[in-house]
């Protein structure tokens, strides 16, 4: 096979801006509220998209409508929420982080364990529940897209509303977090005392940033299930919310739209640097000794995690961060 | 002038004052064996300038922390202008008016020294989560806050560095915007937290100035400090803690000549010779709570 860069672009076009990239950039806008402007630490994030899942799919399942389904998975979201809010009453930020991460994967186990099997059907998980959305597409047979970089119409019709659904959720967020509500969240992020001292309700702050990101991150786990017609415990695993963690950094903390960039260049990376290798790999120019077909997944991961290390030593701010800001943090 | 508000008050630690703002009963703070504070009864006049001073140890900053909210005491209760503040939490400490900064400086970093400002103004709708969402009604009010603070920023020399990142301030403009923020609030009492510590001559003496005014403004004002010759310069009245209580309290001149607080500072058994005044006044750099 010949090596064809064009196709690796095309491959990783479709990657950047297909269902993978709205998933991570729905739940790194919602993370950004809690990380990238309160400074909350909730390492548990994944926990809110298993909530809004599986709150979906569950709903569906026992017979309700999609929507109901939906706003049960927010709800419940919300929810966990304000429970991952209420260790911070006492707790310092480190305590919230090993406080969420613990109970997101209570809750994956949870879905997984037998005694929850007529709910979620276990280790299987539950499919096939999102006819309904599929059933409201638009767009007829076929294949869409610009020049090469396609998608069938099902995907589209995901990727669309998913894409509109980021909008939303960025508009919001910016609305937020320009007003002098954001600029509270922002003081409790440098300092929660000082705020204290200004009159400020931090804990109720706190909570506000809790619900409002877990919320978003419940529509990133709607989208997701929709979306694959499928819910699995072990699609939410911790990894995730480090990931998401990687996209905020990467897009800038902080910003409204730093989640959306940063989702879409680290999925540009992702397929563009597997798609390069593989390609690198079957026209020979990278020997077998050096590298295999089979090892490529694994290595593209290593390259990717170098280029975040590089990022941050050299624009610790992120692709829409500050620098000025980021540079008194050297003080 | 506030000095004679103090005429018929003896000198002696828990006295009642004629118009007291804060009154303090019984309040107590225990850190494992340790007494941190253990206050009978205190009372603060309103609209003058109260010292507060001690051995460090003394308990001074816990017993802020205690009357503004940001810890709990074991015991005792405590209000302020008629407002019982017992189990209040800092931020409703603070709605009330009753306002403090802190010892080691918290400007927020990287907020601008305008936004730091804003942070202090109180019923901004556009605080709550769905009145952001309408910024037509927080604008109007937004710019009022804009101009108050604006006032503020030139009257503490920061005017010229309002669009800046508050962590490009040096340290002592960083208190001054401090003592700025803090008065955005609006408050009827303020705290201080040793707010000359660090701070260059030059600079000391216009937070003097400042701190003075607030109080010819009617503010009330308690100041914890180590600097013995700002303390009697400024203070109508200082109050004296020792080992977590209040040992000694009076006007300037009654405080500089008490042997209790001389013990306090330099250890019950020193010499009787020198004469008190300059032993206070040498004993300011001192570590050591006898």
């Amino acid at each position: 096979m010949d090596f064809d860069i064009v196709r690796s672009f095309v491959d990783a076009m479709r990657s950047a801006f297909g269902t993978s990239a709205v998933l991570f950039a729905l739940a790194g806008v919602g993370l950004n509220v809690m990380f990238g402007y309160t400074g909350l630490l909730n390492f548990g994030h994944v926990g809110s998209l298993l909530v809004g899942g599986y709150g979906t799919a569950i709903t569906v399942n026992l017979g309700g409508p999609l929507w109901l389904g939906i706003l049960i998975g927010i709800t419940a979201a919300v929810l966990l929420g304000l429970l991952y809010g209420l260790p911070t009453v006492r707790l310092r930020e480190d305590y919230l982080a090993i406080v969420t991460i613990a109970a997101a994967e209570i809750l994956r186990l949870l879905t997984r364990s037998s005694a929850l099997e007529p709910l979620t059907q276990g280790v299987f998980g539950i499919q096939k529940f999102a006819d309904n959305f599929y059933d409201l597409n638009p767009f007829p047979r076929g294949s869409y897209g610009v020049w090469r970089i396609t998608w069938d119409a099902n995907t589209l019709w995901a990727i669309v509303v998913g894409w509109l659904l980021v909008a939303l959720c960025v508009w919001l967020v910016w609305m937020l977090t320009r007003a002098p509500w954001g600029r509270v969240l922002k003081a409790i992020r440098e300092d929660e005392d000082a705020a204290r001292s200004l009159g400020k309700n931090v804990f109720g702050y706190k909570l506000q940033s809790l619900a409002i990101g877990g919320a978003i991150g419940a529509l990133a786990g709607v989208f997701f299930a929709v979306q694959s017609q499928s819910v699995n415990p072990d699609s939410f695993q911790p990894i995730f919310t480090f990931l998401a963690y990687a996209v905020v950094i990467l897009g800038g903390p902080g910003r409204a739209l730093g989640p959306v960039v940063g989702s879409i260049l680290f999925w540009f990376l992702l397929s563009f640097t597997e798609a390069v290798l593989r390609q690198a790999v079957s026209a020979g120019f990278i020997p077998d000794w050096l590298l295999t077909a089979q090892e490529v997944a694994a290595v593209r991961w290593i390259l990717v995690g170098l280029g975040l290390m590089l990022l941050i030593t050299f624009r610790p701010q992120g692709l829409l961060g500050s620098r000025e800001e980021t540079l008194i943090d050297a003080r | 002038m506030p000095a004679d508000v103090f005429a018929d008050v003896q000198p002696v630690p828990g006295v009642a004052k004629p118009d007291p703002v804060l009154v303090v009963d019984g309040v107590n703070r225990h850190f494992g064996g340790l007494v941190a504070v253990d206050i009978d009864h205190l009372e603060v006049q309103r609209g003058t300038i109260t010292g507060l001073i001690g051995p460090n140890g003394a308990g001074k900053t816990t017993l802020f922390n205690l009357l503004t909210g940001f810890d709990t005491p074991n015991g005792g209760t405590w209000s302020f202008s008629g407002n019982d503040l017992v189990g209040l939490p800092a931020y409703r400490v603070a709605r009330l008016g009753m306002v403090r900064t802190f010892q080691l400086t918290k400007a927020l970093m990287k907020l601008t020294v305008m936004d730091n400002m804003k942070l202090g103004a109180t019923g901004q709708s556009g605080e709550k989560v769905f009145g952001a969402l309408l910024p037509w009604r927080w604008r109007e009010k937004e710019k009022e806050i804009e101009a108050r603070a604006e006032v503020l920023l030139e009257r503490f020399t920061l005017a010229h560095m309002r669009d800046e990142l508050a962590g490009t301030l040096s340290g002592g403009q960083r208190k001054l915007l401090e003592l700025a923020r803090a008065l955005m609030v609006e408050p009827t009492l303020i705290m201080l937290d040793e707010p000359m510590a660090g701070v260059n001559p030059a600079l000391t003496e216009s937070l003097l100035v400042h701190i003075k005014a607030l109080r010819d403004e009617g503010m009330s004002v308690v100041f914890i400090e180590h600097d013995m010759d700002v303390i009697m310069d400024i203070s109508d009245w200082i109050l004296v803690m020792a080992e977590g209580k209040l040992i000694a309290e009076g006007g300037p001149a009654d405080v500089a000549a008490n042997p209790a607080v001389i013990d306090a500072y330099l250890g019950e058994h020193h010499g009787e010779a020198a004469t008190p005044e300059n032993e206070v006044v040498e004993s300011e750099g001192e570590d050591g709570d006898g």
